[in-house]
């Protein structure tokens, strides 16, 4: 089933790439969106089955795969509106932008199934190749120099990623084995050689953060995402980094079950820690609300990986987290779009009284304001709070105390930036050219945060089950 | 002779330590392909003959001819002046690749495994740290690619130490060679150069959070 999916998506994705007609456009890439429905149904009908050796059909992929499924409908619809509303498209900027995203979104999905880490490598490549096509979309100077950076940075994250794996497999010697799938791994994990696995878990670490947008790494996807459209932004602020995060998860988890999970940890607590700070710098001063909500990420990803240092309730939440921060994150830069529509800038200064202006697009970044501060009433509160719980008992409590600073310094820097945007009247705007935006476009961002908020306060049992049985080779 | 091989690979990253003009760097690239052909042939004992032309093709015609073929191409499209422009002086950038290259053999001494030969360790580490360090350290972007180009030599070199056992690694380093070259080598010759009229890093700064 995966290879039929595979070859019907890469196919979609080549016609969209080479087609000039505008009707036979939407039909394919409604047609993608009909097949990777088709395919998520598919593979939550068979749970925990193999497909084609190398894929397994396991909790944490379908978990990620219902996401990005998901997200990637709205993604395509604000595309959609962004490309015929856009002046500069052309039939070929059209073909190439959906083809890229096809092939993104079809790459990500597979990587999430992957059970082998070779095969989550290469579909990690394929990512690199659309992303970096749907971020020179606009094609001048600053996009250019945008994708130079992003395929720079990730060709040598990739590169990374396989010392990484060429390390493990000599670490794995001594198994008998040469079978480098998680689940053989994981069997075989008192047989691994501990300095060597140290080794590859520096250089998978590193690699990965690079689509996680973590410490070592993160400057390759602020740049991306404020350059990237609207739509390919929301995407790879929510589905790629999901892919870090898989790549990363699925081999601590064989670490977890060495001797180095503590060593491992620390690694981890230290990048995300170190991430978190630079957000927190960044936020203050930023200027331009794209990089803001890309720095804004940079935080996520940091708690994230904060939980999975702390343990305990910590790997629960850090599930839940990157799932509810695709959902709001991809609602924010959704939005994006309408805010430029109206003042055609994106300096936070020259923003303004949005409520006047689109009242029900003010709604949206309200609400997804108050999400990803973590609030009260959103969902991303309660995975906030266990993240903090895990650091609790994990008695970290001088770091939980420094990292709580840090987020008050980042909500304040964060609740500035966009009241300014709300109700502060704009300087030397021109209020006679604001363009009339229909509430429906809106309708999208507020099911997903109405969904993150659903997930996170009354999550449903099967989500939670899928999510603990993703952390049950965990120690606890 | 295997290790004489690897041994003067090595000495070829101290050569480009200190090389001044960009012609030397495509020739050490170039040298460097075809040193990989030989450790290659002579590595890869218990491998399938098919996969082992592959893998001989992919260092001659490609690390060795091609990629040096099209960065001298690019050279005098874009009309690169002949000077790397190193932001440090050469007898610094000679020391920085002397202190990585101990670095790594002091580090392998401290690795306790028979089924790797050191050598293949020692020549592979040190490639890639000194191809990150050529990359930070010098002014142009075309040399910043040479630096990627030779953490990739590196990363062969170490893909075919564990290549007997697992030929499949090899084939996905061949598969990173060529997707990442074609991909960096394609941007810069269809845009990169076009646009930016001077090939300097200094250009790429238009970024920014304000």
């Amino acid at each position: 089933m995966i290879v039929t999916y595979l070859i019907i998506s890469i196919l979609i994705g080549a016609t969209l790439f080479f087609n000039k007609n505008k009707t036979l456009n939407y039909i394919l890439i409604c047609l993608f969106l009909v097949v990777q429905c088709i395919f998520t149904a598919y593979v939550c009908w068979h749970y925990n089955e193999t497909s084609a050796n190398y894929f397994t059909f396991d909790s944490l992929g379908i978990i990620m795969l219902v996401t990005a499924t998901i997200i990637s409908i709205p993604a395509v619809f604000h595309s959609y509106i962004y490309i015929e509303e856009s002046e500069e498209m052309t039939p070929h900027s059209r073909g190439t932008y959906f083809g890229a995203l096809t092939l993104l979104i079809t790459a990500v999905s597979a990587s999430y199934l992957a059970n082998h880490i070779a095969v989550v490598w290469i579909f990690t490549e394929l990512t690199t190749l659309s992303a970096s096509a749907l971020i020179y979309h606009h094609r001048n100077k600053l996009a250019l120099e945008g994708t130079w950076k992003y395929v720079f940075i990730c060709a040598i994250s990739i590169t990374f990623v396989f010392i990484g794996i060429l390390f493990l497999s000599l670490s794995f010697a001594n198994a008998g084995s040469d079978d480098l799938s998680y689940k053989n791994l994981l069997a075989n994990s008192s047989l691994l050689n501990l300095p060597w696995l140290r080794l590859a878990f520096l250089f998978i670490f590193t690699g990965f953060t690079a689509k996680l947008g973590l410490f070592p790494m993160f400057t390759a996807g602020v740049d991306a995402k404020d350059k990237a459209p609207g739509p390919a932004a929301a995407l790879l602020s929510s589905i790629v980094m999901c892919m870090g995060f898989v790549g990363i998860f699925r081999f601590y988890v064989i670490i977890a079950n060495t001797p180095l999970l503590h060593w491992a940890s620390l690694v981890i607590g230290i990048a995300a820690f170190l991430s978190l700070f630079i957000a927190a710098v960044y936020m203050i001063k930023v200027k331009n609300i794209k990089r803001m909500m890309a720095y804004s990420s940079v935080e996520h990803m940091g708690l994230v990986m904060l939980g999975i240092a702390a343990g305990g309730i910590g790997y629960y939440a850090a599930i839940l987290h990157i799932v509810l921060h695709s959902f709001i994150k991809a609602s924010l830069f959704f939005q994006y779009n309408q805010l430029y529509k109206v003042y055609k800038n994106k300096n936070i200064y020259q923003l303004g009284n949005y409520f006047k202006y689109n009242t029900t697009g003010a709604m949206v970044v309200l609400f997804a304001f108050i999400s990803v501060t973590a609030m009260p009433p959103s969902g991303m509160f309660v995975s906030e709070f266990l993240i903090f719980r895990s650091m609790f008992e994990a008695n970290q409590l001088i770091l939980l105390i420094v990292v709580l600073l840090l987020l008050t310094f980042i909500i304040w820097a964060f609740a500035k930036n966009i009241f300014r945007i709300l109700f502060i009247p704009a300087v030397n705007f021109d209020e006679s050219k604001v363009p009339q935006i229909s509430q429906w476009r809106s309708l999208s961002q507020f099911v997903l945060i109405g969904g993150a908020a659903y997930l996170g306060l009354n999550p449903p049992l099967l989500f939670v089950d899928l999510i603990n049985e993703s952390i049950k080779f965990l120690p606890h | 002779m295997l290790h004489v091989l690897l041994i003067i690979f090595l000495i070829s990253l101290f050569y480009l330590s200190i090389a001044n003009r960009m012609t030397t760097y495509i020739n050490v690239l170039a040298l460097q392909g075809v040193l990989l052909f030989f450790v290659a042939f002579m590595e890869l004992k218990s491998i399938n003959t098919v996969n082992l032309i592959l893998i001989l093709l992919e260092t001659v015609i490609f690390k060795s001819l091609a990629v040096p073929l099209f960065l001298k191409y690019i050279l005098k499209r874009n009309h690169i002046t002949r000077e790397a422009e190193p932001f440090l002086p050469n007898f610094v950038s000679l020391i920085i690749t002397t202190v990585i290259v101990i670095t790594t053999i002091i580090l392998s001494n401290t690795m306790e495994e028979g089924k790797l030969d050191k050598m293949f360790f020692v020549v592979a580490l040190s490639t890639l740290f000194t191809g990150l360090y050529f990359i930070a350290s010098r002014r142009k972007i075309i040399t910043h690619v040479m630096g990627y180009l030779v953490i990739e030599n590196g990363v062969f070199v170490l893909s075919l130490a564990v290549g007997n056992e697992m030929p499949m690694l090899v084939n996905l380093g061949i598969m990173l060679d060529i997707f990442a070259s074609v991909l960096i080598l394609g941007i810069f010759l269809n845009k990169i150069g076009d646009v930016f009229k001077d090939i300097d890093v200094s250009q790429l700064t238009n970024l920014k959070d304000y």
